[in-house]
């Protein structure tokens, strides 16, 4: 039995290679793909280059596309497909609910006011070029305060936090709204565009904080895992496990949000990762959290890579919004491992 | 080994008082049984035991407060088996009997840990299951992993809710067969709610009668099961017959009033 169970954790732990493998796979093919060739052996090389200066070699050419142009729209693809997978995984955890992702919380909708509010009005609190992504950020942590407040005055349990996260989301949505409509033609199609999600705005500096955020949030929540685990069983075992509920509860969902605002602001609202990455990574290898939250984040890292990456051919030159691709690639996956699964998951 | 000694125990709900000065003492190696009509604060009772809820008054754990003892602390000494478990995750047995091991662990699960929760699930015979997704399991079958899981936790405290809800009569039978003998094995002592005096006067070693959340009457099992507490507890007339050296209650009617 004890052997039976050993094997069980084997091969999550060779899911999560093969996953690995797919996205250094993916990640190198992704960087050869744009106007100028280069092969992928060469992406390899220039990259390792970087860090072993005499084993590997580059030109200054394949430097530039590597390094300057492409490697951190695909590194962005990644980090962020990361924490949105890991986040929504946590989300459903501690809401107990198939549906729930860091956008039910309304984080979405706020993040996508912040940014309407500083493309249409000029109004912010960072001034300059971080004054939308300052905004949405900012708005994005307001929505998750707000819906702890609102969850914290009724006690802290997954119905009052989904209620007041839905309510939160329409006030945010239809203030969305006020403001495309006092709009003009041009600020509108900015905030419409920015609420698609799009890859194109990554740099190296984005890509930097959004993996400080996730260096310091993610290790926290998998050390933590065994309390989501025992708060799927119920409030009550968890309780009787010695678990303290209410404040597992806060912490995850604050760092959760932290994690969703930190990528949204840069990306605008990429949807569908946060949803299906979970779901797909719990049909592979379950839902003990120890394994489920690293899980899915290389699921999501894998599907917003793979979503970016067809989203800058499917009509090149023209590159579309990620965050139409991503419900493209994402949704007959989804299907397809939804049909034909044999065990019930939820 | 252990004694827990309940004294002035008040809890209520929104000002409704359900817990009302109640005391009580349980001793080691034996089973409690809590009876009483419903309402009456059986499952209260348990869940204040636990720390689920929050009572005002003391529980004495071998003359310690609860109150000055760590939530992991008393998880280490008490077990609950929740009258019914929604695991919608899917967890396979195996892992939802592993769980019990959290309050000892910290992340790693250690050799030791696969041993005793396979150690547990032979003794509920449960190891042909081990594998399987706890979700697909009978009424039975999940009833039998909830003590597991609160097994593998080595309470010395095994607090059940209604652990035969559910169950038909082999597995009711079973069921307190196991709880019954694992106290006299491993010397702890059980407190659980019933509902059927039958299967109380089988089982348990002791009873409390609850009734509006105070104790109406607590000692031997035999002496509590009388037809004129059972009238006056549950409105309830009813015989109770001396069978195979063990009181049988064969209920008549319900009185009016």
């Amino acid at each position: 039995m004890g052997e039976q169970y050993r094997q069980y954790t084997g091969r999550k732990v060779l899911f999560f290679l093969v996953l690995m493998l797919g996205i250094a796979l993916l990640a190198g093919v992704a960087v050869t793909l744009g106007s100028a060739d280069i092969r992928i052996l060469d992406v390899y090389s220039t990259i390792l280059a970087r860090f072993f200066p005499g084993r590997f070699h580059s030109t200054a050419f394949t430097d530039m596309i590597v390094w300057d142009l492409r490697l951190h729209r695909v590194l962005m693809s990644i980090v962020a497909g990361m924490g949105l997978g890991a986040a929504g995984a946590v989300m459903q955890g501690i809401l107990k609910n198939p549906l729930a992702s860091p956008f039910t919380l309304g984080i979405s909708s706020a993040a996508s006011f912040g940014a309407a509010l500083a493309i249409i009005l000029g109004a912010g609190i960072v001034a300059g070029s971080w004054l939308v992504i300052g905004n949405a950020f900012i708005f994005a942590l307001l929505s998750a305060f707000a819906v702890y407040g609102l969850a914290k005055y009724k006690g802290i349990s997954s119905e009052t936090m989904i209620l007041a996260g839905i309510a939160i989301m329409y006030l945010f949505s239809a203030l969305t709204s006020l403001l495309q409509y006092a709009g003009k033609t041009e600020q509108v199609h900015e905030v419409v565009f920015w609420m698609m999600g799009s890859l194109g705005r990554s740099s190296w500096e984005n890509v930097g904080m959004v993996i400080t955020i996730l260096v310091l949030c993610l290790p926290y929540l998998v050390i933590k895992s065994w309390d989501l685990n025992a708060l799927g069983a119920g409030d009550e075992t968890a309780q009787s496990l010695g678990v303290n509920v209410e404040r597992t509860r806060v912490i995850y969902m604050m760092l959760s949000s932290l994690i969703t605002a930190s990528i949204i602001c840069f990306t605008g609202t990429i949807g569908f990762i946060d949803l299906v990455a979970p779901h797909i990574t719990r049909m592979a290898i379950g839902a003990d959290h120890r394994f489920l939250l690293p899980g899915s984040a290389l699921v999501g890292a894998l599907l917003l890579l793979g979503a970016d990456t067809l989203a800058r051919t499917f009509l090149a030159p023209v590159i579309l919004p990620v965050g139409i691709m991503t419900s493209f690639l994402g949704v007959p996956f989804f299907v397809y491992l939804f049909l034909r699964r044999r065990r019930t998951f939820w | 080994m252990v004694n827990i000694t309940i004294k002035g125990l008040r809890f209520g709900y929104n000002g409704s008082r359900i817990l009302d000065d109640l005391d009580l003492l349980i001793e080691d190696s034996e089973v409690l049984g809590l009876v009483g009509p419903n309402g009456s604060g059986k499952t209260t009772l348990i869940k204040c035991i636990d720390r689920i809820l929050k009572p005002k008054g003391s529980i004495l754990l071998d003359g310690k407060d609860l109150e000055g003892i760590g939530r992991k602390e008393i998880a280490r000494r008490l077990g609950y088996v929740p009258q019914s478990s929604a695991t919608p995750l899917a967890t396979t047995v195996f892992d939802t009997v592993l769980m019990g091991r959290r309050p000892h662990i910290r992340w790693r699960v250690s050799d030791d840990d696969i041993e005793k929760v396979s150690d547990t699930l032979e003794q509920l015979d449960l190891q042909d299951l081990a594998m399987r997704d706890f979700s697909q399991l009978s009424g039975g079958q999940k009833q039998k992993v909830l003590i597991a899981r609160a097994l593998s936790q080595e309470p010395s405290v095994l607090l059940l809710d209604e652990p035969t809800s559910n169950l038909d009569m082999r597995h009711q039978l079973e069921v307190l067969e196991i709880i019954t003998t694992l106290v006299k094995e491993k010397k702890i002592s059980a407190v659980m709610a019933l509902h059927d005096l039958n299967l109380a006067a089988m089982f348990a070693d002791k009873l409390a009668i609850l009734k509006d959340g105070k104790i109406y009457a607590a000692g031997e099992t035999a002496d509590l099961l009388t037809a004129e507490n059972i009238r006056e507890v549950y409105g309830v007339e009813a015989m109770v017959i001396d069978i195979l050296g063990r009181p049988c209650i064969v209920p008549i009617r319900s009185l009016q009033g």
